[in-house]
């Protein structure tokens, strides 16, 4: 359960939450008798920043999901911390492709984020002291302003800021986020991924990025998935800059 | 209940001296903000066709009643329609046919099921008080039965709202935060069914559903927030049900579907005012 520690604040580095290391182990995926995913196995530790990547309908969103625990598989899924004690249920930070949701909703970003960060029910009203709170973390993506809007109204840039906020708070052992920036402008996607490395050098959290986009890569990334129903490929970044330096395709 | 009635006596309205009146309006009082609060959930997760099915689920529910020879139906109702609703959210889960087709299939099965047996012996005209309920023949022992689901509800609705509503923003949302979705949305739908079966025989299966989404959907045109949402859809509904049971007293019509009527023009006018805003909205 979410402590007050774990929340996003100005903590030093070292008074970190048990990390999670992220073990895959002939996981399989069907849907409807399809094999979506096919007998996948890796291993990715504390701190890294991955990106998973592939063509459309390579099953990258369901690995994701499947990881979040929506969807069943064949095989394992281990969550273990830095020290290797394996750990049942992980926090989870997870930002879908495409919230969909009901636009028409009467439903406000501090609703959102107040019912997720306090046991206080949203429909009686929000505590000062919780909607400071959430305005801290909503600040950290650009989004503070956004509080009192309503969720519908969002734009698509300000909805994925929102989302990530969201994904932040307690501040997750895994982060997965699919195709994160999408919606965001260049100045918007650069601030998205800066954050991202500032709380990947804050709270060593193993993030899981599906993206199309190569620059990620080599800008960001620590390793990279190719994924095309099953592994293509799976290494560090600069394995792969190399192959590409050779003329390598992968 | 004697408070009740000594504090309704000093009310100036004529209608008051019958004790059946100050029954009904205080069922009215109890059933009003259960069916403001839980319907907005209700319409929020696109589930009113669900409960409508639920409320004429009830039919079956008696013809099971009588079949065990009971004397009250509300056990074998509110058993009934929590199984139907567990059946029908299973099986909408694995089904490939789409939500509505389902529910429609079932509800109709449920239906005839009940007619079915209900009319053995052209026996059916002794049960069709459950079709358009009678508020006017609530005693106080049903009313406390009332006041407990009130209750259960508010407990329900203070401990898992949050959850609840991250999980109507949406579900993969909700599991990646480790919320326990189908356990949330099997507790949901049995509170629906309790509370849609014990306010039948007082509104009627064939408008018990209104209750439940009209002031909801009238609230959710003109709200901006969940606290708004909230507080509309319980004023409305108690500003419905209230002048509901007055009008019906005075028109001698049906006190349920005079409140329905009610909730009705609430919704008309909360549109308009809803789309004034949404226009004015649009303009540059």
């Amino acid at each position: 359960m979410p402590t007050e520690n774990r929340k996003i604040s100005h903590q030093p580095a070292q008074n970190i939450h048990p990390r999670h290391n992220l073990h895959l182990n002939h996981v399989t995926v069907r849907r409807g008798g399809k094999c979506i995913i096919t007998d996948i196995t890796f291993s990715l530790a504390c701190g890294e920043l991955v990106v998973v990547t592939g063509p459309n309908g390579g099953g990258k969103s369901t690995l994701l999901r499947t990881i979040l625990g929506e969807w069943p598989y064949e095989g394992t899924i281990i969550f273990s911390d830095c020290q290797g004690n394996i750990s049942t249920r992980p926090t989870i930070g997870y930002m879908p492709q495409h919230l969909i949701f009901d636009r028409q909703a009467p439903l406000t970003v501090a609703d959102l984020m107040l019912a997720n960060s306090s046991r206080w029910p949203v429909f009686l009203s929000h505590r000062q002291k919780d909607r400071q709170e959430i305005s801290k973390i909503l600040e950290q993506v650009d989004a503070s302003r956004l509080i009192d809007r309503r969720l519908g109204e969002l734009s698509g840039g300000e909805l994925q800021r929102v989302t990530l906020a969201f994904a932040l708070n307690p501040i997750p052992d895994i982060l997965l986020l699919d195709e994160p920036v999408s919606a965001l402008d260049v100045k918007g996607q650069a601030l998205f991924y800066q954050l991202v490395l500032d709380l990947r050098a804050r709270y060593d959290l193993l993030t899981l990025v599906v993206s199309h986009n190569l620059d990620i890569v080599t800008k960001y990334a620590t390793s990279l998935i190719v994924l095309n129903r099953t592994i293509r490929f799976s290494g560090p970044t600069r394995d792969v800059l190399e192959a590409r330096e050779r003329g390598t395709t992968i | 209940m004697n408070v009740w009635y000594t504090l309704v006596e000093w009310l100036p309205f004529s209608f008051l001296q019958y004790d059946f009146i100050k029954n009904a309006l205080l069922a009215i009082l109890l059933i009003a903000p259960i069916f403001g609060l839980a319907g907005t959930m209700v319409v929020n997760n696109r589930m009113s066709y669900f409960s409508d099915a639920l409320g004429h689920s009830a039919l079956a529910g008696i013809a099971l009643g009588t079949l065990l020879g009971l004397q009250d139906f509300l056990l074998s109702m509110i058993l009934f329609s929590v199984l139907f609703g567990w059946l029908l959210s299973g099986i909408k889960n694995r089904a490939r046919s789409s939500t509505d087709t389902i529910i429609g299939v079932f509800s109709a099965t449920a239906v005839a099921l009940g007619i079915a047996l209900l009319s053995r012996q052209g026996g059916f005209t002794r049960y069709s008080n459950f079709l358009i309920g009678d508020i006017l023949a609530i005693r106080p022992s049903d009313i406390l039965i009332l006041l407990i689901v009130l209750v259960l509800l508010l407990l329900f609705w203070i401990l898992f709202f949050n959850r609840l509503l991250i999980l109507s923003v949406n579900a993969s949302l909700a599991r990646s935060k480790g919320i326990s979705v189908r356990a949330l949305e099997i507790a949901f739908m049995t509170l629906i069914a309790v509370l849609v079966t014990v306010s039948i025989k007082w509104i009627g299966t064939l408008l018990i559903n209104a209750l439940l989404i009209l002031p909801a959907a009238a609230a959710r045109n003109v709200a901006g927030s969940i606290r708004s949402y909230h507080g509309l859809s319980v004023l409305f509904s108690l500003v419905s049900g209230v002048s509901g049971l007055i009008l019906s007293f005075y028109l001698d019509t049906s006190a349920g579907a005079t409140i329905v009527l009610c909730s009705a023009v609430i919704f008309a006018v909360s549109w308009l005012v809803g789309r004034g805003k949404t226009d004015s909205r649009e303009e540059p």
